[in-house]
């Protein structure tokens, strides 16, 4: 029988090896999505964040956590979601970033502070985010959307590859 | 179980109501556009924003569920209301038109929206803040993305100009119902669910007028007229949407992907 500590630090460790179904370079604990893992009487309890809320991958995620977790033989598990505060791109771990940059998707800058954001309409000068290839600042934006929500398409005009970047929200 | 259910005439549940559809229904409108965007990247863009909306609209009717105490879950007021029990504002189910309008429409409910989520992050209900505060994330990004669009074709060619200006005239005969309060909103006011829908209009004014302005379009004088969707009395576009929008629930009961 593990005890309480040895058991939510299991966990983590085997949720460290939860890959997100859409950024498979990284883990759900890489993304900042698990808030805790709490041990009940019944079972872990994992408490996640989700990041979009229309994010397709939220269900495919929480399967993925429960399979892991009671394929360790850590015992039942259920997972909670925790809307407050909203995910934010900072909670992505230094380690995460990192693996992004490696998987060729430029990672988030910091998320503009929660207060009030004005609409930025004409000279509005985007901070050009860095090619994750070559490192060149020289890109651009090709489009605000991208294959999944988290992300934005770009362009290096050096190495003239194309790349994605996490958005910072 | 696909017989229509009924809802409860409770102000809290319309309040909620009235937000969830308006999210449901303009994504389920900008949905249409996956594979018919003039571009790749829009087409793109349009689905995704559409697919927040659904997000945001899923958490809310989860609630709406929740609050009601009648059980229903997020599928089931979803797809087996009748077309009187959806609340959406009459602008949001207009047809998707062409891009011009689209995008206008985009400007003016995710102005909207945003404020709305702002206030909403203060809500006494401690759920509802939390989606807000997930949701005005969101809605910040597609107003973003609307106005850019709007000036581009604001102040574009004659024709992109021409066309916004059709599809704004037609656009703000709608607006006024955005801002008008009722019963439902001066028992969210009591209970601090949220604010009354009047008080989203000083700062939405100045928002359009700076986006408008950039857009170099004028924006439309006031009219008598007053569309009445979110009591439940729509357009006849309203019907056909639901048909679409319903049909699979409505055919195959239950059914889940």
């Amino acid at each position: 029988m593990l005890s309480a500590a040895s058991r939510t630090d299991s966990a983590w460790a085997v949720l460290n090896e939860v890959l997100d179904p859409e950024v498979p370079a990284l883990s759900v604990v890489d993304l900042g999505l698990v808030r805790e893992v709490i041990e009940h009487d019944d079972g872990l309890e994992i408490v996640l964040t989700p990041t979009y809320s229309g994010c397709p991958a939220t269900e495919v995620i929480e399967k993925s956590v429960i399979d892991a977790v009671e394929a360790a033989g850590l015992g039942p598990s259920r997972v909670t979601m925790r809307r407050a505060p909203a995910w934010s791109s900072d909670w992505i771990s230094a380690e995460g970033k990192r693996k992004l940059l490696e998987y060729g998707i430029a990672p988030p800058g910091p998320a503009l502070a929660d207060g009030a954001v004005p609409i930025r309409i004409v000279g509005r000068r985007q901070a050009a985010v860095p090619c994750p290839r070559c490192a060149s600042a020289h890109t651009e934006r090709l489009s605000a959307f991208g294959s999944t929500a988290c992300k934005s398409l770009h362009r290096c005009l050096d190495c003239r590859e194309p790349f994605e970047h996490f958005k910072p929200i | 179980m696909n017989a229509s259910i009924k809802i409860s005439a409770a102000p809290e549940l319309a309040y909620l109501l009235r937000l969830s559809d308006t999210c449901l229904i303009l994504g389920q409108r900008l949905g249409e556009w996956c594979g018919h965007a003039p571009i790749l990247e829009e087409d793109i863009a349009l689905s995704n924003m559409a697919l927040d909306l659904i997000g945001q609209s899923r958490a809310l009717l989860t609630l709406a569920g929740q609050r009601s105490g009648e059980g229903y879950d997020e599928d089931q007021l979803a797809f087996l209301r009748d077309e009187i029990d959806y609340r959406n504002p009459t602008l949001a189910e207009l047809p998707r038109g062409d891009f011009a309008f689209t995008v206008l429409r985009n400007t003016v409910l995710a102005t909207w929206l945003k404020l709305m989520w702002e206030r909403l992050r203060d809500s006494s209900d401690a759920e509802l803040a939390a989606i807000a505060g997930k949701a005005l994330k969101e809605a910040r990004y597609h107003q973003q993305h609307a106005a850019d669009w709007a000036v581009r074709l604001g102040d574009g060619t004659d024709e992109s100009r021409h066309r916004c200006e059709a599809a704004l005239a037609q656009i703000w005969l709608y607006t006024p119902e955005l801002f008008e309060d009722d019963a439902v909103d001066a028992e969210a006011v009591a209970a601090g669910l949220g604010p009354a829908w009047s008080e989203l209009r000083e700062a939405w004014l100045a928002e359009m007028g700076e986006i408008l302005g950039e857009a170099t379009l004028t924006m439309p004088g006031a009219t008598a007229f007053r569309s009445t969707g979110k009591r439940g009395l729509h357009s006849e576009h309203m019907g056909y949407l639901l048909a679409e929008m319903q049909h699979l629930q409505r055919s195959y009961p239950g059914g889940a992907w």
